[in-house]
């Protein structure tokens, strides 16, 4: 194709790569994994925990989203909406499992657009309001740390697909608190006002911190199936990674995560999910019939 | 470097740049509520690489002694332009599709030839950035087909997008070459590589098949193939409208660039932080 005419093929039959100018070089992430369930693996309960798992993702994208154009910095454009990308690349994974693991069949959009927030399985952290810089960058040392922690154990896992998943979200999530603690230090230990402003967006994200840790009694079973990780299990390895980082950025030691007991991954959830919800939705329920 | 070339390149990479950051707008109002998760990555990932092409062009603008800092508070301030495009509304979902399709395009037509352009730095941009533009018009494209392909309210969604960003798309490529007073010098220094009014015939001739095969109107009555000269005649543009939405009385100018401001201030504590933490880094390795 020349150089001049880029775009002249548009217009075109082809079949897939060839669609594009310069190919995607896109594998699939699940190519070559087997999806059927493994002998001994409850489906229905796989399903709720790949939701719980995915609704984090999917619901900390949409508030990464609202950094768009917002951010203080255009390298901070790029890196939060590569951030985004990369939990709504995990959440439709996540998802798409779901469906097959209940054997209902829905697709990822069907879990995205159609539940109501009673039946979304996040915790609180994921949907509490965006705030500032400091407040994101502190809810993010939290959640990469713990959810690095989770889907190194994960990586493990007896659901083949779960496996997978978790192997590819690794190498993301690593990223992710790469780039957070960077931040961590540059605001803990920059100016006076930026480390004040760190300390308290810590202090306000840590009430939310416990509910990542308490065990529903579905993690409990999965765990025991060798499926699923008990989030309790990690708690000591994530408290010592977030308090190495807040130290090292001259913040004060952390207290211990609060203990909390389960409600985000019982569907019970704070008023701003509700909203955040409304706004995903809103198009796809505006029509139904749609295909896009 | 002659001083003169410089500053016509400072201006014109500068405005680029500009047009990239704010070109994220229009689109990345409808990221939240993209109506399938597959289109919602397509759109995120979209507007990021907008951030990356401001970013580059920024670094480009560089390479000739200017700093970044100081583009930006010339765009804030309104002493620097950036592309009247986006000083138009996005209405519907169908607004992103026919973006991607029509007003990446029409960048497109306008940047593929910049890839020759005679300031190196810019011309290497432009080529990884003309290979990310055309990945976006045909994902606007494939929107637009899967729209088409759909009910009758969404038919009605892409035609009426159609026919507001048509002569918008057309204005991209600047004022008539009579009356487009940079063009001939910017040929001469080969930092244009073609006039106006040729690129603006060479977007409808490629368009207007495209168009077809997607089952739209083009809103232009005078549209229709001459044969006689191999190529589409079409009609004018409305150039007041285009001279009032550079002024500043588009429908959105104010609010586009309040929104980069607010940006902007907001994260002036950020950066100084990060600013601050770099010294004392620098201070201790001493």
């Amino acid at each position: 194709m020349s150089g001049e005419n880029i775009f002249t093929g548009l217009t075109e039959e082809h079949d897939g790569d060839a669609r594009w100018a310069f190919g995607t070089g896109f594998t699939e992430a699940l190519a070559g994994v087997d999806t059927t369930l493994p002998a001994g693996v409850d489906g229905a309960d796989l399903a709720v925990y790949c939701q719980m798992l995915g609704d984090d993702a999917l619901v900390q994208s949409q508030r990464l989203v609202q950094w768009v154009t917002d951010a203080p910095e255009l390298e901070e454009e790029v890196a939060l909406a590569n951030i985004a990308l990369d939990l709504l690349g995990q959440a439709r994974l996540l998802l798409a499992r779901a469906g097959q693991a209940d054997g209902s069949g829905r697709d990822e959009d069907a879990f995205a657009y159609h539940r109501d927030p009673e039946h979304f399985r996040n915790v609180h952290l994921t949907e509490a309001p965006r705030g500032d810089f400091a407040r994101a960058v502190a809810t993010l040392l939290v959640l990469s740390s713990w959810r690095l922690a989770v889907f190194t154990r994960l990586a493990d896992s007896a659901d083949p697909v779960l496996a997978a998943i978790a192997a590819k979200g690794v190498n993301e999530l690593a990223y992710h608190r790469e780039y957070v603690v960077a931040w961590t230090l540059r605001l803990g230990d920059g100016t006076p006002y930026s480390h004040e402003r760190l300390r308290t967006a810590v202090a306000d994200v840590w009430p939310l911190t416990g509910e990542l840790f308490a065990t529903h009694p579905l993690e409990a079973a999965l765990a025991a199936q060798g499926v699923g990780v008990d989030p309790a299990s990690v708690r000591d390895e994530v408290h010592e990674v977030v308090t190495r980082v807040l130290t090292a950025a001259t913040l004060p030691a952390p207290e211990p995560f609060p203990g909390q007991t389960v409600a985000g991954r019982d569907g019970e959830h704070s008023a701003h999910l509700a909203p955040l919800l409304e706004e995903l939705q809103r198009v796809a329920r505006e029509h139904p019939e749609a295909t896009w | 470097m002659p001083e003169a070339y410089r500053r016509t390149l400072v201006r014109q990479v500068s405005q680029h740049a500009h047009s990239e950051i704010i070109g994220m707008q229009p689109e990345g109002d409808w990221i939240a509520s993209a109506p399938s998760l597959r289109r919602k990555a397509i759109l995120l990932a979209k507007v990021q690489d907008e951030a990356g092409h401001g970013l580059y062009l920024y670094a480009a603008a560089e390479t000739l002694g200017v700093d970044r800092d100081d583009l930006t508070e010339r765009l804030i301030e309104g002493r620097q332009k950036y592309s009247s495009i986006f000083n138009y509304p996005s209405l519907s979902y169908a607004d992103v599709g026919v973006i991607g399709w029509l007003v990446d395009g029409a960048a497109i037509c306008n940047q593929v030839p910049l890839c020759r352009t005679s300031f190196g730095p810019y011309a290497r941009a432009m080529v990884r950035i003309c290979k990310e533009e055309s990945f976006h018009q045909r994902q606007g494209y494939e929107l637009l087909m899967r729209m088409m392909e759909g009910t009758e309210g969404q038919r009605r969604m892409v035609q009426d997008a159609v026919d507001r960003w048509w002569w918008p798309s057309l204005m991209m490529f600047g004022p008539p070459d009579a009356e487009s007073p940079n063009t001939q010098q910017s040929m001469t220094w080969g930092i244009k590589i073609d006039t106006n009014d040729d690129l603006r015939q060479r977007f409808v001739d490629m368009t207007v098949p495209q168009a077809e095969r997607l089952g739209v109107t083009l809103p232009d009555p005078d549209l229709v193939w001459n044969a006689e000269r191999g190529h589409h005649d079409f009609g004018t543009p409305d150039w007041d409208e285009l001279k009032q939405v550079i002024k500043g009385d588009g429908p959105k100018n104010a609010e586009r660039v309040s929104r980069r401001r607010a940006a902007h201030e907001k994260g002036a504590w950020v950066r100084e932080a990060a600013t601050a933490y770099a010294r004392k880094q620098q201070e201790a390795t001493v």
